[in-house]
């Protein structure tokens, strides 16, 4: 274990930085995305509530390692087949679009449930005041409903940071990946994959660490 | 029908027609509320059936009537918080149930206070009283916070502002709700059901800060169950059943001398006789 560690420490903080990088931006356009949609499922719009229902279905009827075949492989393939629009798409990109409409689609239905767990009433005493819908959703309801999501939503990073790993499937070269890799020069599989899951429970960790202080902080010397 | 009234002026404690308090800013020339043939339907319910009332500036009006009647839908068309299937509802002067209206700057004259308070819960009691002045630019911040503290040693609880909703009695929390209507200088100020939701010894509290507002001569329309409030307080009772005004008249006229059977009926239950 030690000597595996020793040769090829920078080449696994190397990975771990790249599932990080990955695991931000999949969360960046992802908690974007999960807005957008959960919104669009709250508004008093049929067309935009059938829109925001197809995708959380569309995403979650589909596993991410087939969806991440589909945006890598075969939407490439289509484009440059059928319509000779010559295009490559990196691992970097690929993997990134296909994370966040992921976490997107679980996002946007922690908000949903969010937004429709706070009494209707909050909503009605203002608009009742002339407050916009989009003004009594920013002052009034969403600050309210944030805090009932804090757990679903640190719950979803993790989810998503561990997800990275399927992207290895399409040549992203994060931990699974280099770990293969590794494994293939060094044959030592069970060293290998004990250093990645140890790596992985070390980062989740720290995030829920993180997460509670933060949580704390919210809730301190405010309603109940 | 004689015993009833004799029963009747026991429990609700009625004095002869008492002399109306002179209203400051009553005037009767003024329609504040017309409505129109209202119809208010969910899916295939129909819950309002046409409704037509008047009410002038200065007046209280105090809608009666049993569960399901369709008195609280009624009122909240009033504010457009229910939209309106079919008729009109004119505020001051707006037709609200016309969708180019502007229903937020219509509402901003229009206070509501609702059975369960809903005070914004994320908010200290002077926030939910300065929130909707100040982002609708209708004062300044400090503007607001004189005229939120002014309103709350009227409802009697200025020592009250920094708290946060979770932490006040149920008869404090709708006297705060009152406030913040308030705070918007609404000319009409709606009721649904403001003491129902409170503990009874609770109810007296509300009802001395709506009589001062009635005092006042703030167009007020009030779903209540409280029908010595009612008697004492309304220059006009409407009783609803079914989605539709069955009767209204001066409270001495409802309480005294219902005319129809349903009205009857109705009293005989709330007043336990």
């Amino acid at each position: 274990m030690r000597d595996i560690l020793t040769n090829y420490e920078p080449f696994f903080l190397q990975a771990l930085g790249q599932t990080l990088l990955l695991s931000l931006l999949g969360l960046f356009f992802g908690c974007i995305l999960g807005i957008i949609f959960g919104l669009m499922s709250v508004v008093k719009n049929r067309i935009l509530n059938a829109v925001a229902l197809v995708y959380v279905n569309l995403i979650r009827g589909v596993p991410m390692i087939v969806l991440a075949f589909f945006i890598y492989i075969g939407v490439p393939y289509a484009l440059n087949q059928y319509l000779h629009a010559g295009i490559t798409l990196s691992s970097l990109a690929a993997g990134t679009l296909c994370l966040s409409l992921n976490c997107g689609a679980y996002m946007a239905e922690i908000i949903r449930a969010g937004i429709q767990s706070i009494d209707p009433g909050q909503m009605e005493a203002a608009r009742s005041l002339g407050l916009s819908w989009w003004r009594s959703m920013y002052r009034v309801v969403f600050p309210q409903a944030i805090r009932n999501m804090i757990p679903s939503i640190v719950n979803q990073f993790i989810i998503t940071l561990k997800d990275t790993s399927i992207l290895s499937v399409i040549g992203f070269p994060e931990l699974v990946n280099k770990a293969q890799n590794v494994i293939a020069i060094t044959f030592k599989s069970f060293e290998v994959w004990t250093i990645v899951a140890v790596m992985y429970l070390v980062v989740i960790l720290i995030l829920q660490r993180v997460a509670k202080l933060l949580e704390r902080r919210l809730n301190r010397g405010r309603y109940a | 029908m004689a015993d009833m009234h004799e029963n009747n002026t026991g429990t609700l404690n009625l004095k002869p027609v008492h002399e109306r308090i002179r209203k400051k800013s009553a005037d009767p020339s003024r329609v504040m509320i017309h409505v129109e043939n209202l119809h208010k339907s969910y899916h295939d319910l129909e819950v309002l059936k046409g409704v037509s009332a008047d009410v002038v500036k200065g007046e209280v009006v105090v809608i009666i009537g049993p569960s399901g009647s369709g008195k609280s839908t009624f009122l909240r068309c009033l504010n457009g918080l229910e939209e309106i299937t079919c008729g009109n509802v004119i505020i001051d002067g707006q037709n609200i149930a016309d969708k180019s209206v502007n229903i937020n700057k219509a509402r901003e004259n229009i206070g509501m206070v609702f059975q369960h308070f809903n005070l914004f819960a994320n908010m200290n009691v002077m926030r939910n009283l300065t929130l909707a002045p100040v982002d609708l630019k209708k004062a300044t911040k400090a503007e607001a916070e004189a005229r939120a503290r002014q309103l709350l040693e009227r409802v009697g609880l200025l020592d009250k502002a920094d708290v946060y909703p979770n932490q006040l009695s149920g008869g404090q929390k709708q006297r705060i709700a009152i406030a913040r209507a308030l705070c918007m200088n609404p000319d009409i100020m709606l009721f649904d059901e403001p003491t129902s939701a409170l503990d009874p010894e609770m109810i007296g509290e509300v009802l001395a800060v709506m009589k001062d507002l009635a005092v006042e001569g703030i167009t007020m329309v009030i779903v209540t169950h409280e029908m010595g409030f009612a008697m004492e307080v309304a220059d006009r009772v409407l009783f609803m059943d079914g989605g539709y005004i069955i009767e209204e008249g001066t409270p001495e006229e409802i309480f005294r001398s219902p005319k129809h059977p349903r009205t009857i009926d109705f009293l005989e239950k709330v007043l336990g006789i």
